[in-house]
């Protein structure tokens, strides 16, 4: 199945609305569920999270455009609402930073595999190989804090061992930007990798900003703080790719493409019926948007959609392990580091990342800390322990 | 530097706004409730949750065919197995929190201040080797019945969340070691309970090998609670009594 991006309808904007029950239904099962269908629901809430922000900042440098700005936006956040509220209570926010993580590196290894730009690819691995060493020392503050095994939750889909180290990947905010693509020349996946991205580790960042502070354990609230920290450099990254050559209306016009393309995607692999129905909805109300931001790229711009987006949406976003590939590029690129807008060997590292880093890193680094010595094990690194220190015992009985 | 007994700042009482207090009332009066009707529409609103929710999680299939086979999954075999193995993952996953809890408490007793008879490290290091004894023995009975000892089990899911302020109270620099040992007899007095149900469990599915080996752990875990109990009373006890002996030295404080 593909989609016509210039004659899809979708539900239109009139016609949509919700319920406060509608917004507030059951949450997966935690316990049941497939770890991508996790994946997806975090994405998602980021796609539609990002989506408000841009808005908000579009209406506040565009009076004429508030109207309309303000009656999609509602749109959007009561999405948001319904995706949000997928997660369940038990799920802990130190397990749904387990699952964030696993978006980050599973959706960012799919994209940078599927990157038709080689440099944007290159980008794309630069950063996968970073979240995926937070993934690993997420996983050893679960165990050694709370007792729990980051496999329940990433279900064996993805390693969990150390990438970048995330003491080494503190960096100058100049080293930090990327180059733009080409807005006339760049291939629509190129823009809709950017824009997902993007829009992944900004929620990525504000989530651990907002729960960071809901640890009372130091260690806890340090990492989440360094990471943190990372995921801000990351959403200066991936942001630096998109061009400031995009009018306000095209940058929305992609926005709603980026939106139709994840749900889309997210509809075609899922796997939980009644989760797949809300993906099939939104991707019909997420339709309904695109058509109205092209009627008003027509109306206010005079410019046909055509020349932005492709006709047909290219491949979706699969939604498998990507095991083999992050091993290869951990094998090759861990080492890498980055000087202004290239990504270059360890050796070119500048001067002024190494002086920033050092003088976070003064007081040690608290993902460090939290992981010395820490090696993933089925059951906890303490099963190993626990098994031979009862055999010991029932061998003295 | 003053402990959580000592007299302080602490706002949060009415009395702290004795102009403001009585206008934060009337205010409350005149404006009235913004409808009629009780708490019970809550609850409508949960009940109607509740009615079309599923469950929190279910059970895996079993882990092994090999494990399948054996004489004891052959007894437990059918819905009581999945009881029994649901409340095993429970005591396993606890257990295994429980050595993290401790190395928490044994941050609280090195840092003191401690009191006569307060838990020295050495207490709660003994403590914590028992937790680890225990989760490596629960390992062993899951593997003997074929079971996958890695699973979050929805009796672990759900008691693990039962004892998140546990964990959150003892992690907290802020809290001292009487404090940290509320937490800690919570999650003993929650101990002891579901190793008695348990082994009432295993005894009641024939498994009378494996309810003696957990006897044995639940003999630990009722001295563990006593200690614990003991030291919190002699702690809150202690504190009680040099507060009244400080007063007495400054008869104008108050």
């Amino acid at each position: 199945m593909t989609l016509d991006l210039m004659k899809e309808k979708g539900i239109p904007l009139e016609k949509q609305g919700f319920s406060w029950r509608d917004l507030v239904g059951r949450p997966y099962s935690k316990l049941d569920v497939d770890a991508f269908t996790r994946v997806r629901v975090i994405l998602m809430n980021g796609i539609e999270s990002e989506q408000l922000r841009f808005l908000h900042a579009m209406a506040r440098m565009n009076s004429h455009l508030q109207e309309p700005l303000a009656i999609v936006r509602r749109m959007e956040q009561h999405q948001q609402t319904l995706v949000n509220w997928l997660n369940p209570a038990d799920q802990s926010p130190l397990e749904t930073t387990l699952g964030y993580e696993q978006v980050a590196i599973e959706v960012t290894a799919e994209i940078a595999q599927k990157e038709p730009d080689p440099y944007l690819a290159q980008v794309h691995r630069f950063g996968l190989l970073e979240d995926f060493d937070h993934l690993y020392r997420y996983a050893a503050l679960y165990d050694r804090l709370e007792g729990g095994d980051a496999n329940n939750i990433t279900q064996c889909y993805t390693d969990i061992r150390p990438g970048r180290p995330t003491q080494v990947e503190h960096r100058h905010p100049l080293d930090d930007l990327r180059r733009p693509y080409d807005r006339s020349k760049a291939h629509p996946l190129s823009k809709l990798h950017a824009y997902t991205l993007v829009a992944g580790e900004h929620q990525t960042h504000d989530y651990y900003m907002h729960v960071g502070p809901f640890f009372s354990d130091p260690v806890a609230r340090q990492l989440y703080a360094e990471i943190a920290s990372i995921e801000e450099q990351h959403v200066t990254q991936y942001e630096s790719l998109i061009p400031t050559d995009e009018s306000w209306l095209e940058k929305w016009l992609l926005h709603e493409a980026c939106e139709v393309y994840n749900y889309w995607s997210c509809y075609g692999s899922e796997t939980h019926p009644r989760i797949k129905q809300i993906w099939e909805r939104l991707l019909q109300q997420e339709l309904g948007h695109l058509k109205y931001v092209r009627e008003l790229l027509q109306d206010r711009e005079k410019r046909d959609a055509a020349e932005i987006l492709p006709a047909q949406l290219p491949d979706p976003i699969d939604y498998v392990s990507h095991r083999k590939f992050v091993r290869e590029t951990l094998e090759r690129e861990v080492d890498l580091r980055a000087a202004g807008r290239d990504i270059v060997p360890k050796a070119q590292d500048p001067q002024r990342s190494r002086a920033y880093r050092e003088q976070l890193n003064r007081s040690g680094s608290p993902s460090d800390i939290v992981a010395a010595g820490y090696v993933w094990r089925p059951g906890t690194e303490l099963a190993p322990r626990a098994l031979e220190i009862s055999g010991r015992e029932r061998s003295l009985q | 530097m003053k402990s959580a007994v000592d007299i302080g700042t602490n706002r949060t009482g009415i009395a702290t706004s004795p102009i403001d207090g009585p206008l934060v009332i009337s205010g409350a009066e005149q404006g009235g409730a913004s409808s009629s009707g009780d708490e019970s529409a809550q609850a409508a609103v949960r009940a109607a949750y509740v009615k079309e929710s599923g469950p929190i999680g279910t059970m895996p299939p079993p882990a092994s065919i090999k494990g399948a086979a054996t004489t004891i999954a052959q007894a437990l075999k059918g819905d009581k197995a999945s009881v029994f193995i649901d409340k095993l993952g429970e005591r396993l996953a606890f257990e295994r929190a429980g050595v993290r809890l401790y190395a928490l408490a044994i941050g609280k007793a090195e840092a003191g201040p401690g009191w006569e008879g307060s838990p020295s490290v050495s207490d709660f290091t003994s403590i914590q080797r028992d937790e680890l004894e225990h989760f490596g023995l629960l390992l062993g009975c899951a593997k003997e019945l074929g079971a996958d000892p890695t699973v979050m089990s929805p009796s672990a899911d759900v008691a693990a969340n039962l004892s998140k302020g546990v964990r959150d109270v003892l992690a907290d620099p802020r809290t001292d070691l009487r404090q940290s040992l509320e937490a800690l007899l919570v999650a003993e007095l929650a101990d002891n309970a579901g190793w008695e149900l348990l082994i009432s469990l295993a005894r009641e599915l024939g498994q009378e090998q494996m309810a003696t080996r957990f006897e044995r752990a639940l003999e630990e875990e009722e001295d563990h609670l006593a200690r614990v109990k003991g030291w919190l009373q002699r702690g809150v006890t202690e504190a009680a009594v040099l507060k009244k002996t400080e007063k007495e030295r400054r008869p104008g404080a108050h």
